[in-house]
């Protein structure tokens, strides 16, 4: 628990809002932000780590450097890994083209091995600079024609403005492919951190199709990974890939599908029914094929899923169940699939509610009005984990599954160690990502996990990127 | 070329050093800044945040807000917070982007001060310089805030010192800053105050009943200016790591303890001595292994303090490479500021053995013996287990050479 500095005698007051009373998508009045230390969410520098044999070179204020560098270091990866450090003189000698030109030469000349592709990451002060990003370009091609270069970028004071450094690191990811022949037997599942889970609905459907499935994170090399340019249909399922997915299509020209996650089953069957289209539509996958594969996938995850919620639900009774925003991208529709089946769902740590979420924010203000939305980054949530252990500690909670967690934030903000670890949806998707969460909710219940060193490690599942 | 690193680390930045420096004395630090900073902070340079409920947020500045110069959204929202919350001060420290607008601190920080009533600090880093430069602006300021007039002096007490210049990204929390304080008391003297680690804002306000500080790293040194100027309190300059470099350590101090107290006792009109500076053996006069040469990279006091253990106690030869700021007057003729990879590089050329932080390994000669000594400033929390206790346990470095 916190050692209080302040000596503060009275309890802080934790922000949070009955659902009901929520606005939409901001429930929250944004302020001063409180950082926890949850690190399991993956940053830029994971992501880029996923093409093989890359290289990265981050132009920014040492300030920046930092946290990137260590992420760096910590994934075990400092081989691929080089800085140009802005400095002050760099602001008002207007020279910042030529200190990314030479900075980023300078590092290639220095390498052991010459990388095949470099990701040179500019940032917000390349932006207020009005930094000629295009020269810079241009002229690092001209020196470097072997390597492939793309521009990728830190700058989050660009979050509120168009894409997000999330969807637009994602995109970049694709940024290097060269276009070659589309092949119909050939398609790619884009945009995840994680890998998708070989006994996912979408995989055993695509392997039902006859199709050649790429996916970054099981490229081995720099060639496996132009390999996925073949593809004539690429899909992806995490909502910040999506604009990377409609780029790669407009430049190499397959057809993408974004496939929506969810946990209701109307919405995940519609969503493979539309994927089920295009597959037939655009590869060499006959359609009575995909609609049977199809048919069995939707009947046994029904079933399954039925069961594990029996299952699951008799195992853990009434405990409070939080859930919170990085376990997934849909937390609102895993509240629904829960409080519909009897789970005791008390509360979700989300900052605001993605837009997906919108009809089931509307559905659980109407059915379950009571249940409780706490941010993770007001300034008072410094204060949630000593709060909500005293309050347990209060109620003679402090013993057993007193609260199960679903999601990092939500573990540690509850101070417990029944949680479960996974971040981003775990490579989860359509019927497999209920009964996959159900078990790991059964396997948390069950047994205690060490949460304060678990969640402080960054990037949970970045030894993908390890190769 | 400068500025660049293949492949070593980056030291701890000015704003972090901040937010280090006051995280102990109850206050509220918020990093001007759009994101990130407060995750880097807290993940790789706060040691502390998982177990004491320090306050330290970022403003989530957004591209609007730095165009449009809307400082009144930071205004308000660290006045909604502050009112909330009730921090003992209040501090803003800058990144890049504010920096670049021109961004005001002072001013920000007397609008908040004349709203909250709560002291606050506008401290203008910039996010480019390291955590030294911001450790050091941060313990000036409290220095010249919140220290108090000394009571009555009692001619028979102990000497009484205040240790600057502490925290975790110099000497971790492996015990290293408790360490000090008992070799301190063990020896006679008294410690008033531990800046900024142990003690609260209470007994650091205190900080003026002291004969004398003891300055055990660069981010030390503002505050010592602070107090020798408005209390003519003299600084010594030194960890007091090994048996012969601490006993010059203690002399130092117990002489410059006795004649300021003979001066505030006397009132005497030559005044005090200032800061002194520890006595160092140079290079040349004892060299008793000619061809050896020890290469000390890190921050300038602690790595020159580890440098006078290796020649007192190993009579190597030493040259320290100091990539954080160190004032002039600090470093020995032969020893260098070595900020960037291409700076170092050549400087260990002719060392036998180098003393650095893990990640700078991958840069050092093939022929030199690499030995280990991980800083927070530099590798974060990856190698803390390792990090030695130097002043219980100075052999943990010694013995290897």
């Amino acid at each position: 628990m916190l050692k209080r500095i302040n000596d503060k005698t009275e309890h802080a007051v934790i922000p949070g809002v009955r659902i009901a009373d929520a606005g939409f998508p901001a429930p929250f009045r944004s302020g001063l932000e409180y950082s926890s230390p949850a690190r399991g969410t993956w940053n830029i520098v994971h992501t880029g780590m996923l093409i093989p044999e890359s290289h990265e070179i981050y132009v920014c204020a040492a300030g920046c450097l930092r946290g990137v560098v260590l992420t760096a270091a910590e994934m075990g990866t400092m081989d691929r890994f080089s800085t140009v450090a802005i400095r002050e003189h760099n602001l008002l000698d207007g020279d910042m083209e030529d200190l990314v030109i030479e900075g980023v030469s300078d590092i290639i000349g220095k390498l052991p091995k010459r990388p095949p592709a470099v990701l040179v990451y500019t940032s917000c002060v390349h932006h207020f600079t009005g930094t000629d990003l295009d020269l810079i370009y241009a002229r690092l091609r001209e020196r470097f024609p072997d390597i492939d270069f793309t521009d990728c970028y830190m700058n989050p004071i660009m979050r509120k403005s168009g894409l997000t450094p999330d969807q637009l690191m994602r995109s970049r990811l694709y940024m290097l492919l060269h276009e070659r022949p589309l092949s119909e037997s050939a398609v790619a599942v884009i945009g995840n951190d994680l890998p998708t889970l070989q006994d996912s609905d979408l995989i055993r459907l695509l392997r039902a199709a006859g199709l050649k499935i790429h996916e970054i994170t099981s490229c081995r090399n720099y060639e496996e990974y132009q390999q996925m340019a073949e593809s004539s249909v690429y899909i992806s399922y995490n909502p910040d890939a999506a604009p990377g997915g409609d780029m790669l299509a407009e430049r190499l020209g397959g057809t993408h599908q974004y496939l929506q996650l969810s946990f209701d089953e109307d919405e995940i069957d519609a969503g493979f029914d539309r994927l089920a289209e295009v597959l037939s539509e655009k590869t060499t996958a006959r359609a009575e094929d995909v609609i049977a594969a199809l048919a069995v996938i939707r009947s046994e995850g029904r079933n399954e899923a039925a069961d594990a919620l029996r299952e699951t639900l008799e195992l853990i009774g009434d405990t409070p169940v939080v859930i919170d925003y990085t376990f997934c991208p849909r937390p609102l529709s895993l509240a629904r699939l829960l409080l519909d089946n009897g789970f005791k769902v008390t509360k979700v740590y989300a900052d605001s509610i993605p837009g997906a979420d919108r009809p089931d924010f509307e559905y659980l203000q109407d059915h379950y009005p009571d249940l409780m939305l706490h941010p993770t980054v007001h300034a008072a949530m410094r204060f949630a984990a000593t709060e909500n252990t005293c309050a347990a500690e209060e109620k003679g909670q402090a013993d057993g599954c007193r609260v199960l967690a679903i999601g990092q934030k939500a573990a540690y903000f509850e101070n417990t160690n029944h949680f479960v670890n996974v971040v981003e949806g775990g490579g989860m998707i359509g019927y497999k990502a209920i009964t996959g969460t159900l078990q790991l909710m059964r396997e948390a219940y069950l047994n205690e996990k060490p949460m304060r060193d678990l969640v402080q490690i960054k990037g949970l599942g970045c030894e993908v990127c390890v190769r | 070329m400068k500025q660049t690193a293949r492949i070593i680390s980056t030291y701890s930045a000015d704003v972090m050093g901040v937010s280090s420096a006051l995280f102990e004395l109850g206050g509220m630090t918020v990093m001007h800044d759009a994101s990130g900073c407060n995750s880097t902070y807290t993940t790789h340079d706060e040691p502390r945040w998982y177990d004491m409920d320090s306050m330290v947020y970022i403003s989530g500045l957004s591209e609007m807000e730095a165009i449009m110069g809307d400082d009144e959204k930071l205004i308000g929202d660290i006045c909604d917070a502050a009112e909330q919350l009730s921090p003992k001060f209040i501090a803003i420290a800058g990144t890049p982007i504010p920096t670049m607008t021109g961004f005001d601190f002072e001013a920000v920080a007397e609008v908040i001060e004349s709203r909250t009533g709560i002291p606050t600090f506008g401290f203008p880093t910039s996010g480019m310089n390291t955590y030294i430069h911001g450790a050091f602006m941060a313990l000036e300021g409290i220095a010249g805030r919140f220290v108090t007039e000394p009571e009555a002096l009692d001619p028979d007490s102990p000497y009484k010192v205040n240790i600057l210049g502490l925290t975790p990204l110099d000497f971790s929390v492996v015990g290293q800053d408790a360490s000090i304080a008992k070799w301190l008391e063990e020896n006679g003297l008294s410690v008033v105050s531990k800046w900024a680690m142990g003690s609260s804002l209470e007994e650091i306000s205190r900080a003026a009943e002291a004969d004398v500080n003891l300055v055990v790293s660069a981010a030390g040194l503002g505050a010592a200016r602070i107090l020798y100027r408005k209390y003519g309190i003299p600084a010594v300059i030194g960890v007091p790591v090994g048996s012969v470099q601490s006993d010059h350590i203690w002399r130092a101090l117990t002489r410059a303890a006795r004649e300021y107290r003979q001066f505030r006792m006397t009132d005497d009109t030559e005044g005090p001595r200032g800061i002194t500076r520890v006595k160092i053996h140079p290079n040349e006069l004892d060299p008793a292994k000619e061809n050896e040469l020890v290469a000390v990279i890190g921050e300038g006091i602690t790595s020159l303090s580890l440098a006078n253990a290796i020649r007192f106690e190993k009579g190597l030869r030493t040259r320290v490479l100091c990539a954080t700021e160190c004032p002039d007057g600090i470093l020995r003729k032969w020893d260098r500021m070595t900020p960037d990879e291409d700076d170092i590089i050549p400087e260990l050329a002719d060392a036998t053995a180098v003393i650095a932080d893990p990640l700078y390994k991958p840069i050092c000669p093939a022929g030199a013996k690499f030995i280990p000594l991980p800083s927070e400033a530099f590798s974060g929390r990856i190698f803390r287990k390792d990090i030695p206790d130097l002043v219980a346990d100075p052999d943990a470095i010694l013995d290897q050479l």
